[in-house]
């Protein structure tokens, strides 16, 4: 990227100029918290897999756990569901603590894990049997496990060992198996982990459906991809903390709090005439100086900004309001917490990442 | 503790165990081996083929045996005598082999087995408490050894009924000690070795450690279990109620501590060295 920052850097590619925009938003959503997990610390052995993590899952919504391999997911879904008690800190699911209130706990949610822990050696039926069994589901339990079956699209090898399917026919089972029960929290493990493109968009989609009725998802994953459009609230974690969790769009406010246009013309100079203009904040311009950032107040300035530079002879080439994506988002706080200390520091392709940030024009 | 859940673990390890031929087939030929085709090649070499040699060495061996063993022994002849006392004394391990090989075959695989195929983690997760899946776990370690021997010891009953029988005028078989060592004295010395087959499998890190260790632990066993059921059935019948009681009191001690041995984290595969 050629840039001649004259003005400001944009957002991800700087370190905060005061407070860190890091942290959990505390959540006051009226149907109130299904998890919360507070300054959770957990360790094995030498190895720390929570260190102080905060996550407050709203009921009836979908937060997705974002973060590395490694990260801490796997082990804050563990301490959820009460299977691994904390060494510090509190964890309240339905309101209560899972390591009191297990079997109540545990009874209410439904798991699927990133390997899908299936018995191979029974049938498909049999494995959603047990699972109807230890779970007591009541009243018609065949026509609960058909439905079940057919709502993922894996009736037609119910009675097929296990060992034999693929994996997305084990997925599908694995995520039939969670819903059996009617659960009230459904937690996802990286459900979408060696399914292909297609299966696992099918997968996400029926998550989502599953929200309508008012069930609470969490769900664990490191592929950005995912989590877009999917999530209602976020948490990104990094050695076993939260870095920072809210809403998406609360997030992203929070790193580009100003709109944000690239514009390009064909004639150096021609751009400098936004300065001045009303709403403009602050503009990055190229090397070349036929291209810039721009950082409106509000981007319905747009339209003006590109009148008042075609009234001055400019020849616009390119007009593009940007829009964060999650995947920028990500980068931009694994950025800020690797400046304030948080994490440690980044692989190459973070790196490259963060250095290669929304101001590029080229 | 919730029944319920008891039974749905048991129910299903034993329905994969059923699925596993590679398991069972080995293991009904074990059993046919000890309980039909061993004591079948010894009787009838006695008995139908006039065997002058064994009758003469085993006629040896009983005289060292008990006074109360000897008194029971029946038959008029040399070959019914030593028939006899093969059907009833010699065989007596073969109740306790049997089953406690195929138990701790089953037992040592159950805990560690759910960890290394991952399903560990559907368990941990479940409602089901860590003591009801132990007992579950127990019950289906349990079952497959005991059964084979209640299987075994009614085919060995007709075996030795029909080739010893018409020897020492009739049907003697199961006597009243081999009663009380199959429904008395021979469970506890099953539950007590899977307490700690089960104890080992759940903190071992592969089914091969927890085969290799189930190994150490039961071969003792196995010489403690036979020594008292081969007193059980020498000495006099009140014998056996005492050696079972004892062999009970100890089993269900072992078996209280080892319910604490299953955990979520080592369901999990998490908490082996923590």
């Amino acid at each position: 990227m050629e840039t001649d920052t004259q003005t400001a850097t944009p957002a991800a590619t700087k370190a905060p100029a005061s407070a860190s925009r890091l942290g959990t938003d505390s959540h006051d959503a009226p149907q109130g918290l299904t998890v919360a997990v507070r300054n959770v610390s957990r360790s094995f052995g030498e190895v720390q897999a929570l260190n102080g993590l905060t996550i407050e899952v709203p009921t009836g919504r979908i937060t997705v756990l974002l973060g590395p391999n490694g990260a801490g997911k796997t082990t804050a879904i563990r301490t959820i569901t009460g299977a691994l008690a904390p060494h510090q800190g509190t964890v309240q699911v339905f309101g209560v603590n899972p390591l009191e209130h297990g079997e109540d706990v545990r009874s209410r949610c439904g798991i699927v894990s990133a390997n899908p822990a299936l018995y191979d050696r029974l049938s498909g039926w049999h494995n959603l049997d047990y699972a109807a069994d230890l779970y007591q589901v009541t009243g018609n339990k065949e026509a609960k496990i058909r439905a079940a079956a057919e709502r993922f699209g894996i009736e037609h090898a119910l009675d097929l060992p296990v060992g034999g399917y693929s994996t997305g026919m084990k997925t599908r089972l694995a995520l039939s198996r969670s819903v059996l029960h009617d659960p009230e929290l459904l937690l996802f493990d990286e459900p979408t982990s060696g399914l292909d493109p297609e299966s696992a968009h099918a997968v996400l989609a029926l998550i989502r459906e599953m929200t309508a009725n008012g069930t609470t998802v969490v769900m664990c994953t490191h592929h950005l991809a995912e989590a877009e459009g999917l999530a209602d609230r976020i948490v990104m974690l990094d050695g076993g903390r939260d870095l920072i969790g809210g809403a998406p769009e609360d997030l992203t406010n929070r790193f580009w709090p100003q709109a944000i246009v690239h514009i390009r013309c064909d004639e150096p100079g021609a751009i400098e005439a936004v300065r001045s203009m009303p709403g403009v904040i602050s503009t990055t311009l190229t090397n070349d100086a036929t291209g810039a950032e721009l950082h409106l107040d509000e981007v319905t300035r747009t339209p003006e900004i590109v009148a008042a530079l075609t009234a001055g002879g400019a020849r616009i080439t390119k007009v593009e309001p940007f829009e964060p994506s999650l995947e920028d988002l990500y980068f931009a706080v694994r950025a800020e917490a690797r400046a304030d200390g948080v994490i440690g520091d980044a692989p190459l392709d973070d790196t490259h990442r963060e250095t290669a940030k929304i101001g590029d024009l080229a | 503790m919730n029944w319920h859940h008891v039974k749905t673990v048991a129910r299903t390890d034993l329905r994969q165990l059923i699925g596993a031929k590679d398991f069972w087939i080995p293991m009904a030929i074990l059993g046919s081996m000890f309980f039909l085709i061993i004591p079948f090649v010894l009787l009838i070499s006695i008995t139908s083929l006039g065997d002058v040699d064994a009758v003469a060495q085993v006629s040896q061996a009983i005289k060292v045996l008990p006074a109360t063993a000897q008194e029971q022994i029946q038959g008029d002849t040399d070959a019914g005598r030593t028939s006899y006392a093969l059907a009833v004394f010699l065989f007596a391990p073969v109740a306790i082999v049997v089953p406690l090989t195929i138990s701790t075959a089953v037992g040592s695989s159950t805990i560690v087995g759910e960890r290394e195929r991952g399903t560990g983690e559907f368990l941990a997760h479940s409602p089901a408490g860590a003591q009801e899946i132990y007992m579950g776990k127990l019950i289906a370690s349990f079952v497959p050894g005991y059964a084979t021997t209640l299987v075994g010891f009614g085919a060995y009953s007709i075996l030795v009924n029909t080739v010893v029988g018409p020897e020492v005028g009739g049907w003697f078989f199961p006597t009243a000690q081999w009663w009380a060592l199959m429904l008395w004295v021979m469970p506890p010395f099953l539950l007590l070795t899977l307490s700690l087959v089960l104890r080992l499998s759940a903190r071992v890190k592969s089914t091969a450690a927890a085969h290799q260790a189930s190994g150490l632990v039961t071969l003792p066993l196995i010489g403690v279990a036979y020594s008292q059921s081969t007193g059980a059935l020498f000495g006099a019948g009140v014998s056996s109620l005492w050696i079972g009681l004892v062999a009970w009191t100890i089993a269900l001690f072992s078996l209280t501590r080892g319910m604490k041995a299953i955990t979520r984290g080592r369901l999990l595969g998490v908490a082996i060295d923590t």
